[in-house]
């Protein structure tokens, strides 16, 4: 019954998706900034693997609804979650989860790349040393190549890695921060427009990044450029004011969506 | 979806191809009821006409081509934006070869009217290609007015095409089995009878892509066809010399 609910909230435009290709599933989800209602009814799942792109207009609660999926939101005075976020089972919202566990779990990048004012070395090992992850020198010697290796900055770097992150040109300052998130061995990686302050070089080659990590990880990525949620993800989901609009595979999204919002929206029209 | 883009210049490139399409279509159907007008009455004048004016439809074909690749390199469209520019593109192909099948026509109408007219089998064709104009102004009409509904009626339409193809076939095969001298007009006639079949095909394969326009989805079930000429076989009537 659960899925004919959905169905009439947002179109859900495909097979329900089995139980255990599903890492993380939002059910009822809102936020309220004080009175303010910011996000409505939200139900969502981010499958295994899988890139989800959220898109809309400035304002229709995808970051917000994205600082959501790892409690970003319990920061911000006045923000109040209502409803439930699943992952693996748990409620992320209950009160025996420790945030900043969580935030190990579900790693984060931002617009603007935001490095540490720390050695290339330390921006990576800064997070599995105060998560307990690496106890010996080698270890974390090992922890920091893997993770430099994996967000395709290794080559760049590795004769270098004294020097400071902030000191690397914008582009390879993001793969930095995305190589720190990688380091404690998330599960999620959510990206709030990763790309927004890089040229098209530095663009592509975090939209391959992103396509080879998925093979590891589950990704959610809010992004202004409707082409890239076209290049990068697998799912899209459309907000609008606040509401859920449409969900599907991004094939469909972009080429026949179902509400006239969403193809308003995408095909550059007034909405 | 009438709402106008925000940028105002992709709404001004959307109606040009929109008016590209109806003249290239309006050309396309006025060749095909010329080249059977001309047919009928063996006029070779109108038959170099439209041989000669074939150009026209191929330029507004380069066109159109050109257009919509521009607009696919710089407005990224998408959604139904993107399906009315890619079936543009795929429906001026198939009015170019409807074009080039009129043009055919005409041709051998020039060869024809050198030779003597047989039985009423040109009448069953000029009623054949009537059925196929009438298609290709109501698939234009639906293209217009974004109806898929109606290019779906034009779809059907084409099985009564391909009926009477398959009946045309087998009385040209049996004036030829009756009188050796007349293969030669009556292949003339097989193949405009051909050609005018397969422009019912492109039209249906245009009714077909204002499907996809519309809905964004291919229509699913087979539509009833009519054409049994390739099975067709003629007795020789064994020992039977007449």
């Amino acid at each position: 019954m659960e899925n004919v609910a959905i169905e009439m909230d947002a179109p859900v435009n495909d097979e329900p998706m089995a139980a255990e290709e599903i890492k993380v599933s939002a059910h009822d989800v809102g936020v309220f900034y004080g009175e303010m209602n910011a996000l409505r009814e939200v139900d969502i799942d981010f499958r295994i693997n899988q890139v989800t792109s959220l898109i809309g207009p400035s304002g229709c609660g995808k970051s917000t609804f994205l600082r959501c999926l790892n409690r970003m939101n319990d920061t911000v005075d006045g923000c109040r979650v209502v409803g439930s976020i699943i992952m693996d089972g748990r409620d992320i919202y209950s009160k025996d989860v420790d945030p900043v566990e969580l935030r190990a779990r579900v790693g984060m990048v931002f617009q603007k790349p935001n490095p540490f004012p720390k050695s290339i070395y330390d921006n990576i090992g800064y997070g599995p040393r105060i998560h307990g992850m690496a106890a010996k020198k080698e270890e974390m010697d090992e922890l920091v190549e893997k993770s430099l290796i994996l967000a395709g900055l290794w080559d760049e770097v590795k004769d270098r890695l004294d020097e400071p992150g902030t000191g690397l040109s914008g582009g390879q300052q993001q793969r930095l921060c995305i190589a720190r998130a990688i380091a404690v061995s998330p599960e999620v990686i959510l990206m709030d427009e990763p790309c927004s302050a890089l040229d098209p070089i530095a663009t592509a080659k975090i939209e391959e990044l992103i396509d080879e990590l998925r093979q590891n990880y589950t990704i959610v990525i809010v992004t202004h450029s409707m082409q890239q949620a076209a290049r990068v993800s697998q799912r899209t989901a459309f907000f609008h004011l606040g509401n859920l609009v449409e969900q599907g595979d991004t094939e469909q999204i972009f080429t026949n969506p179902v509400d006239d919002r969403t193809q308003a929206y995408i095909t550059g029209r007034i909405g | 979806m009438n709402e106008d883009h925000i940028v105002s210049s992709y709404d001004e490139d959307l109606e040009k191809l929109d008016n590209l399409i109806a003249e290239m279509g309006g050309l396309a159907e006025a060749h095909l009821a010329d080249s059977i007008d001309a047919l009928i009455r063996f006029d070779t004048e109108t038959a170099t006409r439209i041989v000669d004016e074939d150009k026209k439809i191929d330029d507004l074909e380069t066109e159109i081509d050109k257009l919509t690749v521009q607009m696919v390199a710089l407005r990224q469209p998408m959604a139904d934006d993107l399906r009315v520019i890619i079936t543009g593109l795929k429906i001026s192909s198939n009015l170019e070869r409807i074009g080039d099948y009129a043009k055919n026509i005409s041709k051998r109408t020039m060869t024809l009217a050198k030779t003597p007219t047989i039985g009423s089998s040109v009448n069953t064709i000029a009623r054949m290609g009537g059925v196929v104009q009438g298609m290709i102004k109501n698939v234009l009409d639906a293209y217009v007015a974004r109806d898929a509904d109606k290019a779906e009626d034009v779809r059907r339409r084409d099985e009564e095409v391909d009926q009477i193809h398959s009946s045309l076939f087998r009385e040209l095969l049996t004036y030829m089995m009756e009188d050796p001298r007349k293969i030669g007009t009556c292949t003339h006639l097989l193949f405009i009878a051909k050609n005018v079949e397969r422009i019912g095909d492109h039209v249906t394969s245009i009714a077909e892509q204002i499907h996809f326009m519309v809905h964004g989805t291919f229509p699913s079930d087979d539509r009833p066809k009519g054409d049994s000429s390739s099975f067709t076989v003629v007795e020789t009537g064994g020992g039977s010399n007449g």
